[in-house]
């Protein structure tokens, strides 16, 4: 319990504890446990003055919040809509199938946690799937899943693109 | 270069006492390598280029003046990873690490053309050496863009050095804010989000609006699936987005500025990050800007990751850290925006054209253009055409100039169908429309929108009712389901959608999608409730015959929903290799040794995977 109170002061502190700043502590949170455990809501929630309902009401109406632990790996599939025309469909359809997935889930051995977002902007390669931040451009269904079993079942070393 | 801008800038006398002595600096230093690390070369390894270039650099030693530069997005990312290679001004495309040696060697060092690595212009066949040569820039114009892929994005010296920053020193030194705001209405900017709203009529009812403080935001929630126009700008070039909100800021009267990210852009929070800390640190944001009373800050916020943030009240209750739900419009953002104060709300692009416009003046900016929509555009040109890329033109361009020209046409020996433009909320306009001229009004005449820039092209291959089923489905899901119009209205018009592209269609359905549509476009709450009918609209208005092959043939014309054809293998091309057989899920497929393989139709699933695996296209869609 110290230790959640330790996270979310220092947290709080970042932003002054501005209640506008929710969503910045909420995503911090979750950067630092790669998820948002209940527990620490309730502290954020008390330390803010803030009804854990409305926690909750944000956790669940954004997308990039997750209220359970994710995978070891991140895979992310772009289904906008270059890539959906370029078959981001059958991909995601391949991937579920293959590893027992559902979108916003994590396979069952926590291999990894996969998400279908809207667009990640890298049209021009579509379809596209990130694995870790990584981008890989022109994917098929057979070459998503051949990168999927290249995974290593140990926590990946997010590597970031674009290495400025 | 960067001790030189490590002290705080008190006058504009400053500002261009650094920019001279940047400039005199760089005479010396020769020769630059600049290596597009965009989205698009990103993604094809740019960044392990700029790590080899610079190991190049650094083994060369210190008799040789080169340096290597990552720059944001140069537009061709077709051809990416693209290497420039100044002041010769050379540009090499799909360039591979192995070519990075040879670059240094024979180019950098010995002013010798790789010419394997240059364009090749696909009809011609003539070599470009430089961008200027290359069909895909020649119709360009940049504004917005212009220091795209020349400055590094990462130093706000670059940017100092290509006249940045010249133009807030300029408005705090010799402009009142009403001068100010006159000359963005001499350009006639519009806002570049989607909206088109007057960028300063919005200003100037902000000043003018009762309450304190004022706040100034950016949106870079470019949610568009599709589009990365913001992302380059933020990737490319964060410092004129930043000078943009400045001027701005000056003009309106607000000392604290937002920059609304989306969640999926991480390295454009990265950037913008950078680039504030930057200015901060020479005083260029912060108190007391250039030694004048206007002080100014910027705070990044990230978004969750919703698409209606995008519209503009619910980003600012995402702002306020509550659910990005809209509220209706008769209270506007100008008056009660932000924690109820003045808000002005801008998007990236309408920004970044600010500098341009106070530099060279409104009347510039107006001469670009057409009657009611001036300058130009940053559009992502994306789908079935030859040269994907981010383009820039100016408005009034064609439709078809931008798609055969800038594009090079429909990739492959393929028709073209539509082009897809204004993002979920946009239409599809088809072939008979392609010489409209692109400007707001036009667009929006032909039940498409400009939108933030998206301009999705399509061929044949694609199935009219599964894009508009696309689109229903992602607004759908995107919808904030606070009003019952958006909520139920998208669900009642995909699952007819749905219904339609599986072969299950009524004759009806097109009317009642139509009523749906026009309920949706009354009473919604938001702009993306009410725009959300526009590609059904659209797609009914120019491809029924499609709609109607679905519903009364059972039938898809574009031979793309699943159950509206049928595969057979052509046996004049079938070899007879077996591929098809062993990969059958359903043992569907029966033939021997040299006697071509037939589908037995019965059992076939329509799974798709014979198509897939026949290296010799005998497998057809019927």
């Amino acid at each position: 319990m110290a230790e959640d109170d330790k996270l979310i002061d220092g947290i709080v502190g970042r932003y002054d504890g501005e209640v506008g700043m929710l969503i910045p502590m909420m995503q911090d949170v979750q950067a630092e446990c790669g998820y948002l455990p209940v527990e620490q809501l309730r502290v954020l929630s008390k330390r803010l003055e803030v009804p854990l309902s409305r926690l909750f009401a944000v956790a669940t109406f954004y997308s990039s919040f997750r209220l359970a632990p994710k995978g070891a790996h991140e895979v992310t599939l772009c289904m906008g809509t270059v890539c959906y025309l370029k078959g981001a469909g059958g991909i995601s359809e391949a991937i579920c199938k293959e590893f027992r997935v559902e979108p916003g889930g994590t396979t069952r051995d926590r291999l990894f946690s996969f998400q279908a977002v809207n667009c990640v902007g890298a049209c021009a390669v579509a379809p596209v799937m990130l694995v870790d931040g990584r981008y890989y451009g022109g994917v098929t269904p057979s070459s998503a899943i051949e990168v999927i079993y290249g995974l290593s079942p140990h926590e990946a070393t997010a590597e970031k693109e674009g290495a400025r | 270069m960067s001790t030189i801008a490590s002290k705080r800038l008190n006058c504009a006398a400053d500002l261009e006492r650094i920019r001279e002595q940047l400039l005199s600096l760089r005479v010396a230093s020769a020769k630059s390598v600049h290596i597009c690390t965009g989205p698009g070369c990103a993604a094809k390894g740019s960044p392990r280029l700029y790590e080899l270039f610079c190991e190049a650099v650094k083994e060369a030693g210190v008799d040789v003046e080169v340096q290597a530069k990552a720059v944001g997005c140069h537009g061709l990312c077709e051809c990416g990873p693209i290497v420039l290679i100044q002041p010769s001004d050379i540009f090499y495309q799909r360039v591979e690490e192995p070519d990075v040696a040879e670059i240094f060697r024979e180019t950098v060092l010995g002013d010798r053309v790789i010419e394997r690595l240059l364009y090749e212009n696909p009809t011609t066949g003539e070599k470009a050496k430089s961008a200027d040569e290359i069909p895909f820039y020649k119709a360009q114009k940049r504004v917005a863009l212009a220091c795209n892929g020349v400055v590094d994005p990462t130093k706000i010296t670059d940017y100092i050095a290509e006249g940045g920053y010249g133009a807030l020193a300029k408005v705090l030194s010799v402009m009142t804010p009403e001068e100010v705001i006159s000359e963005v209405e001499v350009a006639g900017l519009r806002g570049r989000g989607g909206g088109g709203f007057p960028t300063a009529r919005k200003w100037r009812s902000c000043r003018e609006a009762e309450g304190s403080p004022r706040y100034v935001i950016c949106n870079g929630d470019e949610g568009d699936p599709g589009a990365f126009m913001d992302r380059a700008i933020m990737e490319g070039n964060p410092h004129s987005v930043l000078e943009g909100m400045l001027i701005g800021a000056y003009a309106i009267g607000s000392s604290q500025g937002y920059i609304y990210v989306r969640n999926e852009y991480p390295l454009s929070v990265e950037c913008l990050k950078q680039a504030i800390s930057q200015a901060r640190e020479i005083g260029l944001l912060g108190q007391n800007i250039l030694g004048n009373s206007f002080s100014f800050d910027i705070r990044i916020n990230r978004g969750g990751g919703a698409f209606v943030c995008g519209e503009s009240t619910a980003l600012m209750a995402s702002l306020e850290g509550r659910t990005g739900e809209p509220r209706a419009k008769y209270v506007h953002t100008i008056e009660s925006g932000l924690w109820g104060k003045p808000t002005n709300l801008n998007n990236v692009e309408t920004w970044a054209n600010v500098p341009a416009i106070i530099n060279n003046g409104g009347e510039w900016f107006a001469n670009i253009g057409t009657e009611r929509s001036k300058g130009t555009k940053v559009f992502s040109l994306v789908g079935k055409v030859e040269n994907t890329g981010l383009v820039e033109v100016p408005m009034g361009i064609t439709l078809r100039r931008i798609v055969d020209e800038i594009g090079g046409g429909i990739r492959g020996d393929k028709l073209f169908k539509a082009v897809q433009t204004g993002g979920p909320s946009g239409g599809c306009i088809p072939a008979e429309h392609l010489d409209a001229r692109v400007d707001f009004d036009e667009l929006t005449k032909l039940g498409s929108m400009m939108g933030s820039g998206g301009m999705i092209v399509m061929d044949e291959d694609t199935c009219m009712v599964n894009v508009a089923k696309y689109f229903t489905d992602f607004l759908q899901k995107e919808s904030c389901g606070k009003c019952t119009p958006c909520r139920e209205g998208l669900s009642q018009m995909l699952h007819i959608l749905s219904r339609i592209s599986r072969g299950e269609g009524e004759v009806g359905d097109v009317e009642e999608l139509g009523t749906l549509a026009e309920i949706l476009e009354g009473t919604a709450l938001c702009a993306l409730g009410k725009t959300a009918a526009n590609p059904v609209l659209s797609t009914i208005r120019y491809f029924r015959d499609e709609y109607d092959a679905h519903i009364l043939d059972r039938r898809c014309p574009a031979k793309e929903c699943r159950g509206l054809f049928r595969y057979e293998i052509d046996a004049e091309a079938c070899k007879a290799c077996g591929i098809c057989l062993k990969n059958c899920p359903a043992d569907a497929i029966t033939g021997e040794k040299k006697v071509p393989h037939v589908i037995n139709q019965e059992k076939c699933t329509l799974c798709g995977t014979c198509w897939e695996k026949c290296p010799f296209t005998a497998v057809k869609k019927v």
